[in-house]
């Protein structure tokens, strides 16, 4: 199970984990996990949500205490568990994927934040503190000024300065969550290419990551949990996405092209020469009913300010949007909600959805108006309409009044989702529909798409993730600097000739 | 020095709303351009400044604070009580009691926020309450004349006779003022603990990740603003040469006023000495400027409010839109 195949063969590890077991609240999240890290590897820890995996690295990193029989071998020495402090001081460091960082003090203070700490008050060494973080950044290959605060940074770089804040810890392993969620292509490049010189200098790097293509990319072995067991290790070298995705969720998807002529049917959305100038120009198309156009393209193509105006909350310079039938000038984003356009933000977990509030309340927020008798708010008609939803969209949740945050990131999806269907769209703009949502969910989503779109929704999929628009869309526009620069039809090119003009 | 100027952008911005208004009143009045009138703002402003940095640490750290004023009025009031009692005592003996009474009711705003987790505006408001309904009941807001002779004899460090016959002078409190202020400058930019209270103020689950007790932190903050309402109350009774119950009531929002306008933040982690103190300095400087215009003591807090406006939309949105080769440097 734990075969150390290849050149790696003989090796002894760093870190070795053995029986690990862990119960919460009567739920097993490990059962009789092991886990091994190379020195100097790049090593990909890959599971869906709920899967064990950031309960494995507490475990390591001593925030939480594994049941009775656990062995943990590092560096040389056994432990029953570990603390915090032996795992800081033993050189294991973690990178959160909030980061933990400091915004207002400097990126020096961030980066030599440890010579802070200690019991007792000593004044500050400014001078060491500074030439300590330019050290550990010119490991890393990079130069910032160290003087600025934090919050100057880009999220880019303060992942880097994250990760320079790790070395400086004297760090033999480096555990990262989720490292590349909120960054562009060219920034994960980045961020691969200075794991990649990490690696090299000796320090080993696990990896959780939902990307399969990074991991693929950056690591030479590969383990992979489900349901808090372990389901194998493997050398990255001869796996491919759909396999990592079978074997992190046990079932096979296969993915085809859904894409089929739509052409005979109504134009529902008709876009003429729409210009904002500096975001995106002349995009001209249509979207018919029945129809999912998929756009794609590198963030920061205009995508998302496309989409915004044709919600009514930017507003174009020039040109015309035509719905069904009808020229529209959205003043606000309520005309284009009445109109029967809904859009699905991006950044669901601040701005789709309103995590403290129940299930229910999320739902019917955006159709108020259907769920009034006389002019109020009608209890019973809401938790007719959400049990409806929820059954439709297969969404599990316990009860209507829990709050939104006890779901999972899936669940929550198929919620924001609802909410916009209960408005009764035309058309439907998703935004990044599938962005913290894991493999096997992501499938669930995409059948719902398909769904609607079979009862006559025309719907708009935007992503940044190729294989989405080119298996669930009808068309695929690419957007490169603010205009539509191809058109691709699913059913007559490769996935790999969308990439290549993607990433080219 | 672009660097300097970008990162004490509120600081610059007040110096220069100082700067105008101050050009402005020595032109509008004969009397407010003169050393005697600079010293005069200087002797009055000390109490609030104590307060300010002692209040701008708790903002650092996260915190804020609405009972600090009531609490050096019952530190004066309490300390007078003790020190006729022990016979008179002298500031040595003054300063320790006004210390220990300061730091032990600060300690009890920690205790409420970190032990029981009420936060900290809703603590602060009770034991602001508390205090001040403790004073009144128990003092029946009898004022105290009969305080000990070197309590209220001035102590001058520094006096000239000026050309018309005039005496400027600077007096003790001014020292402790200066005192106060280049501790809690050591304290929050020279010692580790002032930046982990920096640190967790900014960011208090990464700090706590960090092993930063928090709990110490609370008392760190609440504490040293204890330590410094305390020493404010002894000088401000010194000022006076009474002790009033109700003599600093409502001083809490002027002062806070003061420190946000200094470019303290509330929600923690940002805030300087210079910032504080000049934010203090302005306000001073306005309604000294006012009085000496004749302006009713009416309009007073109409027009000091209509000025941490301007001031605080100035320091906080427009600087880099007025200045924009700021924006340069921002843009990299």
């Amino acid at each position: 199970m734990t075969d150390i195949s290849g050149e790696n063969a003989g090796r002894r590890p760093l870190l070795s984990l053995r029986n690990i077991n862990m119960t919460f609240g009567g739920v097993k999240a490990l059962k009789n996990v092991s886990f091994d890290v190379l020195p100097g590897e790049v090593h990909c820890l890959a599971g869906e949500n709920g899967s064990g995996k950031s309960t494995l690295i507490k475990i390591i990193t001593g925030v939480y205490r594994p049941e009775a029989g656990a062995v943990i071998d590092y560096d040389g020495e056994t432990y029953s568990h570990m603390s915090p402090v032996t795992a800081q001081n033993g050189g294991i460091q973690v990178i959160w994927q909030d980061l933990a960082l400091f915004p207002e003090m400097t990126v020096a203070e961030n980066i030599a934040f440890q010579t802070l700490l200690g019991r007792w008050p000593r004044f500050v060494n400014y001078g060491r503190m500074r030439e300590t973080a330019i050290r550990a950044l010119k490991r890393l290959g990079v130069t910032l000024d160290v003087d600025l605060p934090l919050k100057e940074f880009p999220i880019a770089q303060r992942q880097i300065v994250a990760i320079a804040r790790a070395l400086v810890g004297e760090a033999k392993i480096v555990f990262m969550d989720e490292p590349t969620a909120s960054l562009t292509q060219s920034e994960t490049d980045h961020l691969l290419d200075i794991v990649r010189t990490l690696s090299a200098s000796g320090v080993a790097v696990v990896f959780v990551s939902h990307r399969l293509a990074e991991v693929l990319e950056i690591s030479s072995r590969l383990t992979v949990l489900r349901d808090g067991a372990l389901v194998g290790v493997y050398p990255t070298e001869g796996m491919t996405q759909s396999r990592i995705t079978e074997l992190m969720t046990g079932r096979t998807f296969d993915q085809h092209v859904r894409a089929t002529p739509k052409d005979a049917n109504p134009v529902v959305l008709e876009v003429k020469k729409l210009t904002r100038p500096g975001q995106f120009e002349d995009i001209s198309f249509t979207v018919r009913r029945g129809e999912t156009l998929g756009i794609t393209g590198l963030l920061g193509a205009g995508r998302t300010e496309l989409a915004l105006s044709l919600f009514g909350m930017l507003k174009p310079q020039s040109g015309e949007v035509v719905l069904v039938g009808k020229p529209v000038h959205f003043s606000s984003n309520r005309e284009a909600i009445a109109a029967g356009v809904a859009y699905l933000s991006e950044d669901r977990l601040s701005l789709g959805l309103i995590q403290p509030q129940s299930i229910a309340d999320n739902l019917v927020i955006a159709s108020l108006d259907g769920i009034r008798t006389g002019g109020l708010l009608s209890d019973e008609r809401k938790h007719r309409l959400v049990a409806q939803w929820v059954t439709d969209l297969g969404v599990k949740i316990g009860k209507q009044s829990d709050a939104i945050s006890t779901l999972s990131g899936g669940n929550q999806q198929r919620i924001a989702i609802a909410k916009w269907l209960a408005t009764n769209p035309k058309l439907l703009i998703l935004d990044a529909p599938t962005v913290g949502v894991d493999v096997g969910a992501r499938a669930g989503i995409f059948e719902i798409v398909a769904k609607l779109a079979e009862s006559g929704l025309a719907i708009i999929l935007i992503s940044d993730e190729v294989p989405e628009v080119y298996f669930n869309a009808d068309r695929v526009l690419h957007m490169a600097g603010g205009r539509i620069s191809a058109v691709f039809d699913p059913r007559q090119c490769a996935l790999q000739d969308i990439e290549a003009a993607v990433y080219a | 020095m672009r660097k300097i100027i970008q990162s004490h952008a509120t600081e610059f911005a007040l110096l220069a709303v100082i700067v105008l208004i101050s050009l402005f009143l020595s032109l509008a009045t004969d009397r407010f351009f003169s050393l005697g009138n600079a010293f005069d703002l200087l002797n009055t402003s000390s109490v609030n400044i104590i307060f300010a940095v002692g209040l701008l640490v708790v903002l650092i750290a996260g915190g804020i604070d609405i009972s600090f004023a009531v609490a050096a009025s019952v530190v004066q009031y309490v300390a007078a009580l003790l020190l006729e009692s022990i016979g008179g005592g002298g500031w040595f003996s003054g300063l320790l009691i006004a210390a220990i009474l300061g730091v032990s009711l600060g300690a009890i705003n920690a205790l409420l926020i970190h032990r029981f987790r009420i936060i900290s505006i809703v603590a602060t408001i009770a034991t602001f309450n508390i205090y001040f309904g403790l004073l009144m009941f128990f003092t029946r807001g009898v004022s105290i004349y009969n305080l000990p002779d070197w309590l209220t004899s001035r102590v001058i460090l520094f006096e000239h006779e000026m050309a018309d016959g005039s005496w400027v002078e600077i007096t003790l409190p001014v020292l402790v003022m200066v005192i106060c202020v280049v501790a809690t400058w050591v304290l929050i930019t020279r010692t580790t603990t002032g930046r982990q209270l920096y640190a967790f103020g900014d960011n208090p689950e990464g700090a706590r990740r960090f092993g930063i007790n928090v709990g110490a932190m609370q008392f760190i903050a609440f504490g040293w603003l204890g330590l410094m309402a305390g020493i404010a109350g002894l000088i401000q009774a010194h000022y006076a040469q009474e002790v009033v119950p109700n003599a600093l009531y409502g001083r809490e929002l002027d002062v806070l006023a003061a420190v946000v306008l200094g470019g303290a933040r509330l929600g923690g982690g940002k805030g300087t000495v210079l910032g504080c103190v000049l934010g203090v300095l302005m306000i001073s400087i306005t309604q000294n400027g006012l009085n000496l215009m004749g302006v009713s003591p009416f309009a007073f807090k109409m027009i000091i409010g209509a000025i941490i406006l301007v001031a605080i939309t100035l320091s906080n949105t427009s600087i880099e839109r007025l200045l924009p080769f700021m924006r340069e440097g921002k843009s990299r």
